[in-house]
């Protein structure tokens, strides 16, 4: 039997994927539509009125998500990458840009939620419901199940944003092994076949996110030496340009405000993103997009040629975007340009031509008589290299056996201190895992609390960092001010996760911790929302309530059965004993069937036909008494059930 | 205090691929945790043997010296005091960057005083160098010398070090200023 296979997953903003190594090779896995790409779409489908509402809700995720996208924008999700580990406060920009519904309650704080149809869920759950057709579509490949992944996130995740992601695997079922970064991936993935040495960079400019990574190859050992990015730059931004061009020309040349109808909405976003992949190969577009009629008239349509110049003036101010984290990555590496042996492309944008003249003066390529690695498929390269560090793991194959992946920590790490100001205790780019020991103690007599506030990012203001989490030191033994010695152990995982550990030292005490994540679930959050539970949960809880009734008849027709010895039988007439046969029977007969509330009626139908008996048998044990007999002795005679005031009392139905 | 930096890069993919986490997916929790902690352990090690100024910082605080802590949280007033030599050319930058400051709040522009703050940057930054280039011989004294040798320069270091840190948030807030006049 071989051991089960580790999966690499990619979970993208517009389109994920699933990969594994067959073999010496990474290679992806296609879906039952045989396509590699899985569109990041989740919807949810309709249900039948006539259902009952407890009724699940069932979802559709990919392609097939893709048609409500247009026909039910309000039940179908995409992009939603965008909103992981993201605060309310956080994502003004991105909600006048995408038609993400939101819970109406959400507080500043809160972990976001999505509105789909009338049900809700979190940014997690709408990820996991992505990775569960990456499982199945894997389980379906291999005929075998798959419980262990590794999965790609930006490198520029901070720490909400990878627990989001992991949280994620969770609810899907998989045990995540490893979250790895997607350019480092793509470096596993390009650098598999050949032997290199040098520094070489990874662009990778996705659907959402961007990311520059510098690595060191040194015999097998891919050393990240400093990463950069953003984490909300991508081809989305230039969808939505377009889109908001398109929209403004449409009120301006036809008078149809298009901004208030979803659908409408949708089916321009589909047209521009259709332009835009044509506009990387050929030198015109063209818009071609019937209106809806009301407002204009009839048969109206919104028509434009747009020719790449155009185009590439417009989505420059995006692309140049992506120059500053360049730059800053090589500032941090200690290198020039022209140090950079190899240049990695990775993610759709990097087709776009502008893109690759842009990198190409960043990395001053073309003068160096160099050219951008783009071998392998931008939109696979990172899956394939997730496939890799998953055989990395497994320890399975020899091909990768003498690899191993150095990767470095994006941002800085800090903690508040007095008067607001962050101080540094894990600086960005310290390979992981990372960590650092603090010491802390208290301000006043007998305090046994210390808050700590950590932080992630660059700036000198906590308020203009990322609020990590507030740890809450407790059980501190009660001492004068200042007279606690509390250790606090910082340690940013391989995942580039945070662990926090503390101890009291004079006391030699484990503190405990209180971590509240900032925009963060909790784990028993988490378990309430694995989908396993939640698609099974309807009939596990029928399952159980069926075992239920099956031992509650056992219990009344252990007692029936007994009862023709007692002596309280003979009081009853022959009608009565015959009801209570028949009734008994009918128990017997259905006991075993599946039907819980015919089990559940023919139990209440033997206790009510029992009733009179069992008011008999106790004026019998009671009156025995009186004769002599010790309450002990009558129940001896009467069997086990006579301590309870009616022995046949059915157990309460919750 | 001076060491071959291939040889301890050599070294630490050595350990790396010994210890790292990635080596340990199929093992047991607490060999995973084992790994995590001593993965952690190499990664700081070598971040701070890699770095001359961190490695001989490191080295001296061994030898029982007390070096300035670079901390926010951890009293960053504690060493404030300019070096002697230095004291008349730091006041004067002082007053200039607290006049810049001014000129910035009133959206002033003063081309003279940019240019001389300027100057003041390369002035600083020079002597930068020259105390990293001193520290570097120091070090190559102590790798080299005896026990006495190894003491006096030891001292020589820290207030090398001292000086560095000093000159160091001096260039920084010269740069801030800079700065936010180019913007």
């Amino acid at each position: 039997m071989p051991e089960e296979r580790i999966v690499g997953i990619d979970l993208g903003t517009t389109n994920s994927l699933v990969a594994y190594m067959e073999g010496s090779q990474p290679v992806v896995i296609p879906g039952v539509d045989g396509s590699n790409l899985v569109p990041s779409i989740v919807a949810l489908d309709i249900v039948d009125p006539n259902a009952e509402s407890s009724a699940r809700p069932t979802v559709t995720v990919g392609n097939s998500a893709r048609r409500a996208l247009i026909e039910n924008p309000e039940r179908a999700v995409y992009s939603v990458k965008r909103l992981m580990g993201r605060g309310l406060e956080d994502i003004q920009d991105e909600l006048k840009l995408f038609p993400f519904q939101l819970a109406d309650d959400i507080q500043p704080g809160e972990v976001l939620r999505i509105r789909l149809g009338d049900k809700h869920f979190t940014p997690s759950e709408i990820s996991a419901y992505i990775l569960r057709q990456l499982k199945r579509n894997a389980e379906r490949y291999f005929g075998a199940p798959v419980t262990k992944a590794v999965i790609t996130v930006p490198a520029y995740f901070n720490d909400a944003q990878r627990q989001a992601t992991r949280d994620a695997g969770r609810m899907a079922g998989l045990d995540v092994l490893r979250l790895v970064n997607e350019p480092t991936a793509a470096a596993l993935a390009y650098g598999l076949d050949r032997a290199k040495e040098g520094i070489i960079a990874v662009y990778d400019l996705g659907g959402g996110t961007f990311d520059i990574s510098i690595l060191k190859l040194n015999d097998g050992i891919f050393e990240v030496i400093a990463t950069n990015g953003d984490t909300h730059l991508g081809g989305d931004d230039i969808d939505n340009l377009l889109l908001a061009v398109a929209l403004d020309e449409i009120r301006n040349e036809h008078n149809v405000d298009l901004r208030q109808q979803p659908d409408a909405i949708q089916a321009l976003r589909k047209a521009v993103i259709e332009a835009k992949i044509r506009l990387s190969t050929e030198p015109v577009a063209k818009l071609d997009i019937e209106l809806p009629s009301n407002g204009g008239p009839d048969g109206d349509r919104y028509q434009r040629e747009i020719p790449r110049e155009v185009y590439e003036q417009l989505i420059q101010p995006v692309l140049a975007r992506t120059a500053g984290p360049c730059r800053q990555a090589m500032a941090d590496a200690g290198i020039t340009p022209d140090q950079i042996e190899e240049l990695v492309l990775v993610g759709g944008s990097t087709r776009i031509p502008a893109v690759r003249t842009l990198v190409d003066e960043i990395f001053q390529l073309s003068v160096r008589g160099k050219k951008p690695h783009t071998e392998l498929n931008p939109d696979e390269v990172v899956a394939l290299g997730a496939a890799v560090q998953a055989s990395i793991l497994a320890g399975s194959s020899t091909t990768t056996d003498e690899l191993l992946l150095l990767d470095v920590t994006p941002l800085s790490l800090g903690i508040e201190a007095l008067g607001g100001v962050v101080a540094r205790i894990i600086q960005r780019n310290s390979t992981i895992p990372a960590s650092a020991t603090e010491h802390f103690t208290t301000g006043v007599d007998g305090q046994t609390n210390v808050a700590i506030h950590v932080l992630q990012g660059e700036r000198e203001l906590a308020s203009d960092c990322r609020s990590l989490a507030r740890f809450d030191l407790k059980g501190i033994p009660p001492m004068t001010a200042g007279l606690p010695r509390i250790e606090v152990k910082f340690l940013i995982d391989a995942n580039g996760i945070l662990q926090v550990t503390a101890r009291e030292q004079r006391s030699g005490l484990e503190a405990q911790i209180e971590v509240k994540p900032t925009y963060g679930l909790t784990d028993e959050q988490v378990e309430t929302m694995i989908l396993d539970s939640f698609d099974h949960a309807e009939t596990d809880f029928e399952a159980r309530q069926l075992i239920e009734a099956r031992l509650d008849a056992d219990t009344i027709l252990a007692a029936v059965e007994k009862a023709p010895a007692s002596p309280a039988w003979k009081l009853l007439g022959e009608d009565e004993k015959a009801n209570i046969e028949a009734v008994r029977l009918q128990l017997t007969a259905i006991k075993t069937s599946d039907n819980l509330q015919a089990i559940r009626a023919a139990t209440t139908d033997l206790d009510h036909a029992t009733r009179n008996f069992a008011e008999k048998m106790m004026e019998a044990a009671v009156s025995g008494a009186m004769r002599g007999k010790t309450m002990q002795t009558a129940s001896d005679d009467l069997g086990e059930a006579v301590n309870a005031p009616h022995p046949f009392a059915p157990a309460e139905f919750k | 205090m001076n060491i071959e930096t291939a040889s301890l890069e050599r070294e630490f993919h050595r350990l790396s691929r010994r210890l790292h986490p990635d080596r340990f997916a199929r093992a047991t929790p607490e060999e995973q945790q084992w790994s995590l902690a001593n993965t952690a352990l190499l990664n700081d090690a070598y971040r701070t043997l890699r770095d001359p100024i961190q490695r001989t910082e490191y080295l001296l605080r061994l030898e029982g010296l007390k070096i300035g802590e670079e901390h926010a949280g951890k009293g960053k007033s504690a060493d404030r005091q300019p070096p002697a030599d230095l004291l008349e050319e730091v006041f004067e930058l002082n007053m200039q960057l607290e006049e810049m400051r001014m000129n910035q709040k009133m959206g002033e522009r003063d081309p003279a005083l940019q240019a001389d703050l300027t100057a003041a940057r390369a002035r600083f930054e020079g002597l930068l160098a020259a105390v990293d280039g001193d520290l570097s011989s120091k070090g190559a004294e102590w790798d080299a010398g005896d026990s006495a040798i190894r003491d006096q320069a030891a001292k020589a270091m820290a207030t090398l070090l001292d000086r560095r840190r000093y000159l160091r948030n001096l260039v920084r807030d010269v740069n801030e200023v800079l700065t936010t006049a180019a913007a």
